[in-house]
C-alpha cells in the first residue's frame, strides 16, 4: 500500500474551531450558536436525526452554507460571518472569505457530485491543475497512485457513469484527497450507497484515520464512529447536545435525545 | 398545371448555388455571433447584480416581443435615418443573431439552471471561482442539455434568412424570386425554393440526432 502524499502531522493547535456558528433558513432556526473544536489528528463523528442541522453545520465548515454569526477558523484561516459583508463589497469580501476557508478543506459529498463530463483522473486533477497550478503530470501521477491505492487502477480512463456507487465514491475520497487538504469532511458518504457497497467505502475512510488524516464525518453509520471516531458529537435542534469519545456518547449517553436516539438506531425495530 | 421541368432543372443550379452562398453562411455567421449574445445574456439573467440582469430581461423581451421582420428593417431601413447606413448583408447579420441571441438566450439559461446544484458545489469545493466553475463544469453539462432546443432554433433560423430578401440580402429566396419574375414561373421557383429549404433542414435534424447522440456518450440515462 503506498503512502499518501502530505500526511497531515498530529498534535499542536486545534485544527479547526467552531465558535457561536448560527445559521438560519428563513424562519428555521437550524444551527444555533454551536461551538466545535477539532485537534488534529481527530476523526469526530457528527450524528444526528435527519434536519437536526448536522449537514449545515458540516457545509457551514467551508463555506458552502454562510453562517449568520460566529467564527470558523481552519488553521491559519478564521473568518468572522457575523461582522464585516454587509455592505458595498461585501459580497466580493465574503465571497473571497469562503475561498480562502474553502481551500483549507476538501469534502466528500453523499451524492459523489463527480464531473459527469470528465473522466475518473480528470476528476481527480481538475482541482490540482486547474485550481492550484500543478504541473499536469506531476498531479496525474499523483491522481493514478491515489487510484491504485483505493483499488482504482484500472478505472482512470472510465467515466464517472460508468462505475458503482462505491467505485464513485472511492473517488470523491480521492478527488478530495488530492487537493491535499489540511481537514476532511464528509457528508453522509454512504447514505446513497446499495449496503453491500458501505463496507469498501467506511474501510478506506477507516484506513485515511488511521494515517492520521483529520476528518469531520456527518454519517449514520453508528458502528463507524464507535470504531473509528475519536469523537462523537451529537447534533440536536441544531445545537451539539453532546459530545464525546465514542464510548460515552454511544455506549453511555447522558441526554435523554441522545439515549432516544441512539437506541433507534441500534434498534430500530 | 404543366409542370416545366426544364425550367426546374435549371433553375435548381443558381437556387443551390444562392443557398450556399448566401443561406447557409447567413444562418452560420448570425447563429455564431447570437450564441455569443445568448450565453452573455444568459449569464447576465443570472447575475445578482439586479440592473444587469434587469437590462438582459428587457433584451430578450424585446426581441421575443416584436416581429424579426420589423427588426430587420429598424436596422436596415431605420438606423440611416440616425445617420447609420448599413449593408444588406451586416444588416442582416445584426438583426438576425441579435433575434437568435433572445431566444437562445432563454434556452441556455434554462440549461445552466438545470445542471444539479451539487456540481457548483464540487467545483467550489475543489476550488474554483464562479467563473471558473461555470467555464470548466456547469457550462459543458448545459451544453448538452442545450442541443435540441438550439439545433430547433438553428433550424428555424435557416428559414427565417428567407425574410431578409426583404433588405436586399441575395440569398436563395430572393434569387427564387428573381428567376420567377423573370420567366414568370412563380409556383414552380417559390416550391422548388421551399424544397431546398425542406432539404437542407432535413439534413440539419441528421446532424443534431448525431451531434445528441455524441453528447450522451458519458451520461448515464436517469
Amino acid at each position: 500500500m503506498s503512502q499518501l502524499p502530505d500526511q497531515p502531522v498530529t498534535g499542536g493547535a486545534p485544527l479547526l474551531s467552531v465558535a457561536g456558528v448560527s445559521k438560519a433558513f428563513g424562519d428555521n432556526q437550524v444551527l444555533q450558536s454551536v461551538d466545535l473544536t477539532v485537534e488534529r489528528g481527530e476523526v469526530v463523528a457528527i450524528i444526528g436525526a435527519s434536519g437536526s442541522g448536522k449537514t449545515t453545520l458540516l457545509r457551514c465548515l467551508n463555506g458552502l452554507e454562510t453562517p449568520d454569526a460566529g467564527v470558523v477558523r481552519v488553521g491559519d484561516v478564521s473568518v468572522d460571518f457575523g461582522a464585516g459583508f454587509a455592505g458595498r463589497g461585501g459580497a466580493k469580501a465574503l465571497e473571497r472569505a469562503r475561498g480562502t476557508l474553502r481551500d483549507q478543506s476538501a469534502m466528500v459529498f453523499q451524492h459523489y457530485n463527480l464531473f459527469p463530463h470528465r473522466t475518473v483522473i480528470e476528476n481527480v486533477v481538475e482541482g490540482p491543475v486547474v485550481v492550484q497550478g500543478r504541473a499536469r503530470e506531476d498531479a496525474l501521477e499523483d491522481a493514478r497512485a491515489l487510484l491504485e491505492r483505493v483499488g482504482l487502477g484500472d478505472k482512470a480512463d472510465a467515466y464517472p457513469h460508468q462505475l458503482s456507487g462505491g467505485q464513485q465514491q472511492r473517488v470523491g475520497i480521492v478527488r478530495a484527497l488530492a487537493l491535499k487538504p489540511e481537514l476532511l469532511l464528509f457528508d453522509e458518504p454512504t447514505s446513497a450507497l446499495d449496503p453491500e457497497l458501505v463496507g469498501d467505502v467506511l474501510l478506506l475512510m477507516r484506513d485515511l484515520a488511521a494515517e492520521g488524516w483529520t476528518m469531520v464525518v456527518v454519517t449514520h453509520e453508528l458502528q463507524f464512529a464507535r470504531e473509528v471516531a475519536s469523537k462523537v458529537a451529537f447534533v440536536d435542534s441544531g445545537a451539539v447536545l453532546e459530545m464525546g469519545p465514542p464510548a460515552q456518547v454511544l455506549g453511555a449517553p447522558q441526554e435523554e435525545r441522545t439515549q432516544q436516539f441512539v437506541r433507534r438506531l441500534t434498534h430500530p425495530l | 398545371m404543366d409542370i416545366d421541368w426544364s425550367l426546374f432543372w435549371d433553375s435548381l443550379g443558381p437556387l443551390a448555388l444562392a443557398a450556399v452562398a448566401g443561406t447557409i453562411p447567413l444562418a452560420l455567421a448570425s447563429f455564431a455571433l447570437g450564441m455569443v449574445l445568448a450565453v452573455g445574456a444568459a449569464l447576465a439573467r443570472l447575475s445578482r447584480n439586479r440592473l444587469v440582469s434587469a437590462l438582459a430581461r428587457l433584451y430578450i423581451s424585446v426581441i421575443r416581443g416584436t416581429p424579426l421582420l420589423v427588426q430587420l428593417f429598424v436596422v436596415f431601413y431605420g438606423l440611416p435615418s440616425l445617420g447609420l447606413v448599413i449593408d444588406p448583408w451586416p444588416s442582416a447579420i445584426i438583426a438576425l443573431s441579435l433575434n437568435v441571441g433572445g431566444y437562445a438566450a432563454e434556452v441556455v439559461r434554462a440549461a445552466i439552471l438545470s445542471v444539479d446544484k451539487g456540481q457548483w458545489e464540487a467545483a467550489y469545493m475543489v476550488g474554483m471561482s464562479r467563473r471558473t466553475a461555470l467555464r470548466r463544469v456547469i457550462l459543458p453539462q448545459a451544453a448538452r442539455v442545450a442541443v435540441p432546443p438550439l439545433s430547433n432554433t438553428f433550424i428555424s433560423l435557416v428559414k427565417d434568412t428567407s425574410l431578409t430578401s426583404l433588405i436586399l440580402v441575395s440569398e436563395m429566396f430572393r434569387k427564387a424570386q428573381e428567376i420567377a419574375a423573370f420567366t414568370q414561373e412563380f409556383m414552380l421557383l417559390y416550391i422548388e425554393a421551399g424544397i431546398v429549404y425542406w432539404v437542407i433542414c432535413l439534413a440539419l435534424s441528421s446532424g443534431q440526432l448525431r451531434i445528441e447522440r455524441r453528447l450522451e456518450r458519458h451520461v448515464a440515462v436517469a
